[in-house]
């Protein structure tokens, strides 16, 4: 049994990766351990179950990345999403020390998949998890049970003490009943706000109803408000996320990867008018489904309308949930419940528009439309056989910007710019110390295991003392 | 009987269903491509047809490491259970390719068929035992060559063994024809020596019960452990000896004309006696870590099929060992034919027991080696 009246070296809110790291390198360096995870048993872990990868820096070829990645290019490719919103310090003392994690994390029950490099051509500057997110964090959660730290499920932290920047202790309801927890250390692992709909209604009003979070239910951003109204420094734009476009069929929560939908380019995008909106083609997939979140959360309803035909269905990845198929254009839009003249009409003016090209879709091809506002620029044809398949698309929320500044030994800033005593972030509630802006595969879990870690060791030695 | 057979074909098609749906979350998803073969498969697929969908199941060894890495696991709404949904696709397919046709039925409730074949096998061996001979042979102490035979003729012993271990290859025959027409590889590609071979090598390491790093597989619970795979090669393995140990006594016996018994530091007693250990050792081993497994992805109904199969294997090698030990007392008699009865009864129930995963999860790996031979490069 959990002794919740212990006055425990460390008390890490959280159950994801980040929580982990941290809990399990404190509790290594001797200390007591006490981590509350909101979800039940089933859903612990955070964003981190629904994870693959983590992005490591490297000079050569490792056991689990081919060729070599090196901090120059990692730092270039960080730029190039964030524009420049990070942390120099940070990110590279991040980069740097991604270089060590993956054995440090296979001594704590990590399994990797060998680099084969064919997945998402990602073998080379990501390492991935055999079996994803889960089974790491499966893998973390036996060790930290094996080490002794005290874990309780089912817990939410509601409020925190915090008193001239030092934090005293958190109000908990566990399993149904309320605790004060004492703790000599905080480190808050607890994820950004993402599933708080109400939170993104601040920002984005009703149209937030209609977004689908890719991830767990359990990010409410209460410890990051908690914080903020504490006096901690926030980072990061309060009002942005990172938002793809996802299939609308997808459940509200935890749909996570299954839902993504990759058929963009080679169709058109309608509204709920049945009209176009953007320029479907106008660069690879990967560089553009982040914009296309936004796009659709900008159209009326939040709903948009991929359509292709038959010569297209096999070009992307298999989606979860089957394209909604017609043998004419006027059966899917009534299958949709589009307006079937103008319908038929945004498709028919595409059609007259597209120009003669090769279509190829490893290149940036020759084949575009002409005339046509908006264009399609690339791998634009005629949709033209039948069937015709649909399918919907609405925002998915991956996660948000809005975070707790930090200092490079993981200690939150408070309002005059001093860090805390005793509290320690790391994780998805920090992470927009480093990503500001824009996304970059396996970034967060990298964050999250180096910040996890070195929080960890910091809460250690402040118990200590 | 009709309505019956209607009933059976709906559910059939809801497993194939349910599998089909499976498969199509699972393709989108790919995170479990590490762990076996049955992901690697299904990644040359877009679409899932029946006979893709017994061929993939047949290919998973139930090893559950996807189980437990699965962020749709139960109670998320997709529910997905490979592991489980599987093992329920195998139960149907193994009707689906039964020889005849008609005695598919008796993979309903099979543990129980299987108890009620032996129970019948050990009496009826034992009551033609009492029926052919006095009891004063019967209870004798008989030794030196031709000591069993003493007991039951060579003729009936020779004959009802060629008999019925004839008929379950005739039968185990006919249904793996009936599989490889339905899940073979069709015309996507031919066996070839080095398919074979690489199958050969995959089934006789268990190489996809490695849970992909060779670490073995989430079994009995969610730590990794190849505690699983060690018992299923004594066990296997135990069979093969005692398979070896059979063949070498048939040729001392056709060829040399040395008749049994052998004596202890023979071939076919060394065998024997090293494979019956194997053949104690695995399957207790195996029913115990059934028993001992977390039964989240296991379907309960269908452990009395394996617990029945692995319960016979043990007998047959129990008794074995104990006619061994027993042979130049007087019980040799009784023991003979209790041996003999599980024999018997093994050889009849083979066609129609757990058996047959063996010949179809061989199959499924030389399908999937042709197919790898083939393969286009998978990922996006």
């Amino acid at each position: 049994m959990v002794d919740l009246t212990k006055n425990y070296d460390a008390l890490v809110i959280g159950g994801g990766n980040a929580a982990l790291c941290a809990a399990i390198t404190a509790r290594e360096q001797g200390c007591s351990v006490l981590l509350l995870e909101h979800a039940p048993r089933h859903f612990r872990g955070g964003n981190s179950r629904h994870t693959r990868n983590l992005r490591c820096m490297h000079d050569e070829p490792t056991d689990v990345l081919t060729d070599a990645y090196h901090e120059d290019e990692y730092w270039d490719d960080l730029m190039r999403v964030t524009k420049g919103v990070t942390t120099e310090s940070l990110a590279r003392m991040t980069i740097r020390a991604s270089a060590e994690v993956t054995p440090w994390m296979v001594e704590r029950g990590v399994r990797f998949q060998p680099s084969l490099g064919g997945t998402l051509n990602l073998g080379r500057t990501n390492a991935f998890f055999l079996g994803g997110g889960k089974a790491l964090v499966n893998g973390y959660f036996a060790t930290a049970e094996r080490l002794g730290i005290d874990i309780l499920y089912d817990t939410e932290v509601r409020n925190l003490k915090i008193r001239d920047g030092v934090f005293q202790s958190a109000d908990v309801i566990s399993k149904g009943f309320p605790y004060t927890v004492t703790a000599r250390n905080l480190v808050c692992a607890s994820g950004g706000f993402q599933a708080n709909l109400d939170w993104l209604k601040e920002s984005w009003g009703p149209a937030a109803d209609n977004f689908i979070i890719r991830g767990t239910s359990y990010n409410k951003g209460r410890m990051l408000r908690v914080l903020l109204d504490n006096g901690v420094t926030s980072v990061g734009d309060p009002k942005q996320c990172h938002a793809v476009a996802i299939d609308a069929r997808a459940p509200q929560f935890d749909g996570g990867i299954v839902t993504r939908l990759d058929c963009v380019p080679f169709s058109i995008v309608v509204d709920r008018d049945a009209q176009r909106f953007y320029d479907e083609g106008e660069d690879f997939w990967p560089k553009r489904y982040a914009i296309w979140g936004r796009l659709v959360a900008a159209q009326p309803d939040q709903i948009a309308y991929a359509i292709i035909d038959a010569k297209c269905i096999k070009l992307f990845m298999p989606s979860v949930f089957p394209a909604i198929e017609s043998d004419s254009i006027a059966g899917l839009a009534e299958k949709l419940g589009l307006d079937v003249a103008a319908l038929e009409k945004t498709v028919a003016d595409y059609n007259a528009a597209v120009q003669p090209g090769t279509f190829d879709n490893s290149i940036l091809d020759n084949c575009a439309t002409d005339g046509l506002t908006p264009p399609k620029t690339h791998w634009a044809r005629k949709i033209e056989d039948g069937p015709f398949y649909a399918y919907p698309l609405r925002p998915g929320i991956t996660f948000t910007y809005l975070g707790v500044k930090v200092d490079a030994e993981a200690r939150m800033v408070m309002a005059n710019d001093q860090p805390s005593e005793n509290m320690f972030a790391s994780g998805e509630i920090m992470a927009g110390n480093i990503l500001g802006q824009g996304y970059l595969a396996g970034l967060g879990m990298t964050i999250g295991t180096v910040f996890g870690r070195i929080a960890g060791k910091e809460a250690a030695k402040n118990a200590k003392h | 009987m009709q309505s019956t057979e209607i009933v059976k074909t709906a559910q059939r098609q809801a497993v194939l269903d349910d599998a089909r749906r499976a498969m199509e979350i699972c393709n989108a998803c790919r995170y479990c491509e590490g762990y076996c073969a049955v992901f690697p498969a299904m990644e040359q697929r877009r679409a899932f047809s029946d006979s893709d969908l017994n061929y993939l199941a047949n290919l998973c060894h139930n090893c559950r490491g996807c189980y437990y890495s699965c962020q749709y696991a139960p109670p998320h709404e997709f529910n997905l259970n490979i592991p489980k949904t599987f093992q329920k696709l195998r139960a149907e397919s193994y009707e689906q390719y039964a020889w005849p046709g008609p005695l598919a039925r008796l993979f309903h409730r099979n543990g129980l068929i299987v108890c009620m074949a032996t129970a019948l096998g050990v009496a009826g061996v034992l009551l033609l035992t009492m029926l052919l001979q006095t009891s004063d042979i019967l209870f004798a102490a008989h030794s030196g060559p031709g000591a069993f035979y003493a007991v039951i003729p060579y003729e009936l012993m020779v004959g009802l063994a060629s008999l019925t271990f004839g008929y379950a290859i005739v039968a185990l025959t006919g249904g793996a024809i009936k599989y490889w027409r339905d899940a073979g590889p069709g015309t996507e590609g031919s066996v070839s020596w080095s398919t074979l071979w690489q199958a050969f090598q995959d089934a006789a390491t268990l190489k996809h019960l490695g849970g992909g790093t060779g670490e073995g597989c989430a079994y009995p619970d969610e730590a990794f452990s190849n505690i699983r795979r060690v018992f299923h090669h004594f066990m296997f393995y135990g069979f093969m000896l005692c398979f070896a140990a059979t063949s070498v006594a048939t040729i001392y016996d056709h060829v040399f004309g040395w008749v049994a018994p052998y004596g202890w530091f023979s071939i076919p007693v060394i065998l024997g006696t090293v494979g019956g250990m194997g053949l104690l050792i695995g399957p207790a081993g195996l029913v115990w870590l059934k028993f001992k497994a977390d039964d989240a992805s296991a379907e309960k109904n269908l452990m009395g099929m394996d617990v029945a199969f692995l319960a016979l294997l043990f007998l047959v090698s129990l008794t074995g060992l104990i006619l061994l030990v027993i042979r130049e007392t007087p019980a040799m008699g009784i023991a003979l034919a209790i041996h003999l009865g599980f024999v018997l009864t093994l050889f009849l129930v083979l066609p129609y027991s757990k058996f047959v995963h063996g010949i179809y999860r061989s199959a499924a790996l030389v399908r999937y080696a042709i197919e790898m031979k083939n393969a286009k490069p998978s990922g996006e």
